[in-house]
């Protein structure tokens, strides 16, 4: 359908600069996930490429047309907004047709793709209701299926999920993941939430107040991360981060060592110089998260299998790990790579 | 028994000391209308002899159809015309002005925005009554005395439902705003696609309230309309009293009294349900 092409993107308010400059290369049908924490500008950035947002500086450019200065209905996009943004007085079919309408497509055309879009989303019993007549779950869909018709080259999700309650949202997340797969459009969806990112994505977007800190695969991103901040964000629990100074280790501008919690193991303290004392335990089933404070204080989790022994607390344990495992950043939170390793 | 109805656990004597106390003060605010009824069905000389009669007369048809007909200086039912034109005027004139300038305060983005909503906001403080005198002066030069529109125009302002609507649309969700634009609404076509339609209730509450106000106009046509012709009901009411040694035709005058309370009130009963709704919730 499309393809999506950001380029040092720029976007300021007044003297405060909230986007730094973002590039990527968005292929046709790739389903691209912004995530980050609030106030981290993915919103910011999803509505910059809607249209709603002016660019400060920077392009950006769909199917290789620049389209900074063009109006969000000519960018031939489709958006679902965080709170669905339904017209509350129209029914799910004028709510889906009213782009169309405006569009001037005609009618027949515009019955055919309504009721092809309620096929697909299970909506065909609803669309002459009201959307306050809707559950939450159904309101979703009608907000894709306003997406849908449109054919649009590109879909923006902002947040669309975070409105559900859990156990919908894990369905709505699968359903939305098919959908793109069989529709086969480029798509752009910003979340908080790092598990929909990762089973969302074909490549993530990670952002950090304003800046891409790392673009790439999502099992890529967990398992080399580029920044402090990727490798502290992604992962959850998230990574340890010790001084390397106390651990003895010497590194190159290396400030910090990150080590992730399933990459450590409790061992008896004789087999290691390395210890902290039991905080609290919380057993999940499959797997244990065991809380330690170390003996300078610093926080540490392990994460181990269900079925081996929990330590009690109060108690003092050994920790060990594996120097490959080890992630160095240096003191301004970027990734210090060993040569050789 | 007592659970069935109500959900005042007390019963009795006070239940019955209530309702007599509503009944009494129902009774007491109805009591002049009835009077002005029964005013309107019985002759003239029934009502200047003391004691005033209590009970509906006989020449109510009579009296109602000279009312309507003749009238005293107009024919009522042209009285009645005109202060429906100037009523509807004045309530469908503000409601659309006043919707069209709070969308632009609330939607768009221009110099002088807070500035001109202030000024709007301002006008709260001027009344009719105090810029009566410039008013008038520039009616007449107008050339507009003793017409349609120099009745209405001068009221057609409203800070009042400006103030309203721009409260109603802040409460509408920007992002609705935004989803009619990648949908590819223009700003009007926003507005009366969605806007309008969402503000139906608080449009039908101020519809009433509005109506009801350009029905009351009392000074402003007193001032303006010298030609019987074009008086509206109200202020034709206070026409009709004879001056000097003239008798006052009772019957007539209360008959055009009672006249010019039916409109408000079919207005109220009409729109009641919309009203109510309109004033209590707002619907997102």
């Amino acid at each position: 359908m499309a393809t999506v092409t950001l380029e040092n993107l720029r976007k300021s308010y007044g003297k405060t600069e909230v986007i730094h400059g973002v590039d990527i290369d968005i292929t046709d049908g790739e389903f691209i996930v912004i995530v980050g924490p609030s106030g981290c500008g993915k919103s910011t950035l999803l509505r910059m490429v809607a249209g709603l947002e002016t660019v400060t500086s920077g392009d950006i450019q769909i199917d290789g047309r620049n389209v900074n200065s063009v109006e969000p209905m000519d960018r031939d996009i489709a958006m679902v907004f965080q709170n669905y943004a339904l017209y509350p007085h129209m029914s799910v079919f004028d709510n889906m047709a009213y782009g169309l309408k405006i569009a001037k497509v005609p009618k027949d055309e515009i019955a055919k793709r309504v009721a092809n879009a309620a096929e697909i989303l299970q909506l065909e019993p609803y669309l002459k209701r009201k959307p306050r007549e809707l559950s939450g779950g159904q309101r979703q869909r009608v907000a894709m299926g306003r997406a849908i018709v449109r054919k649009p080259a590109v879909f923006l999700f902002d947040e669309p999920l975070s409105n559900l309650d859990a156990k919908l949202r894990v369905q709505m997340r699968l359903e939305i993941k098919a959908l793109q797969r069989d529709l086969g459009v480029t798509s752009l969806y910003v979340t908080h939430d790092q598990v929909e990112a990762m089973t969302l994505a074909d490549r993530m977007i990670v952002m950090n107040s304003g800046v891409a800190d790392q673009i790439g695969k999502p099992l890529d991103v967990y398992a080399d991360p580029a920044t402090e901040f990727v490798a502290g964000f992604i992962g959850s629990p998230p990574t340890n981060f010790l001084d390397a100074g106390q651990l003895g280790r010497r590194v190159e501008g290396g400030a910090k060592v990150g080590i992730r919690p399933e990459h450590i193991r409790i061992v008896p303290q004789t087999e290691t110089d390395f210890a902290g004392k039991v905080v609290y335990s919380e057993p999940l089933g499959a797997e244990t998260l065991v809380h330690l404070k170390l003996l300078d204080g610093e926080d540490v989790t392990v994460r181990q299998e269900g079925a081996l022994p929990i330590p009690e607390e109060g108690e003092s344990c050994g920790l060990s790990w594996e120097a490959k495992d080890e992630m160095i950043f240096s003191e301004d939170g970027s990734r210090v790579r060993q040569s050789g390793s | 028994m007592a659970q069935q109805d109500g959900m005042v656990e007390k019963r009795g004597g006070g239940l019955w000391l209530t309702h007599l106390g509503m009944i009494i003060g129902v009774a007491f605010i109805f009591f002049p209308i009835w009077l002005a009824f029964v005013a309107s069905t019985v002759e003239q000389q029934a009502i200047v002899r003391p004691p005033m009669p209590l009970l509906p007369g006989d020449k109510l048809v009579e009296n109602y159809t000279r009312a309507l007909t003749s009238g005293v200086n107009a024919p009522v039912a042209m009285m009645l015309m005109n202060s429906v034109i100037m009523a509807l005027g004045i309530a469908i004139g503000k409601i659309a002005i006043s919707l069209l300038s709070a969308f632009a305060i609330v939607y768009f983005r221009f110099p002088g925005r807070h500035l001109f909503f202030w000024l709007i906001f301002l006008t709260l403080m001027l009344p009719v009554e105090v810029r009566i005198v410039p008013t008038y002066e520039v009616i007449a030069n107008f050339g507009m005395l003793n017409s349609y529109s120099g009745l209405i125009l001068p009221l057609i302002a409203s800070a009042t439902a400006t103030f309203l609507f721009r409260q109603f649309f802040m409460t509408v969700p920007d992002e609705l705003a935004e989803a009619a634009r990648v949908d590819g609404a223009k700003p009007m076509r926003f507005f009366f696609d969605i806007l309008l339609p969402m503000s139906r209730t608080n449009i039908a509450a101020l519809f009433v309230i509005l109506f009801i106000y350009g029905w009351n106009q009392y000074l402003w046509p007193l001032l303006i309309t010298t030609d019987p012709s074009m008086n509206t009901i109200v202020m034709g009411i206070k026409q009709m009293f004879p001056s000097g040694d003239d008798t006052a035709d009772w019957p007539v005058i209360m008959a055009t009294s009672i006249l010019a309370m039916i409109p408000p009130v079919l207005v109220v009963i009409g729109m009641q349900r919309l009203f109510v709704r309109g004033l209590v919730e707002s619907e997102k």
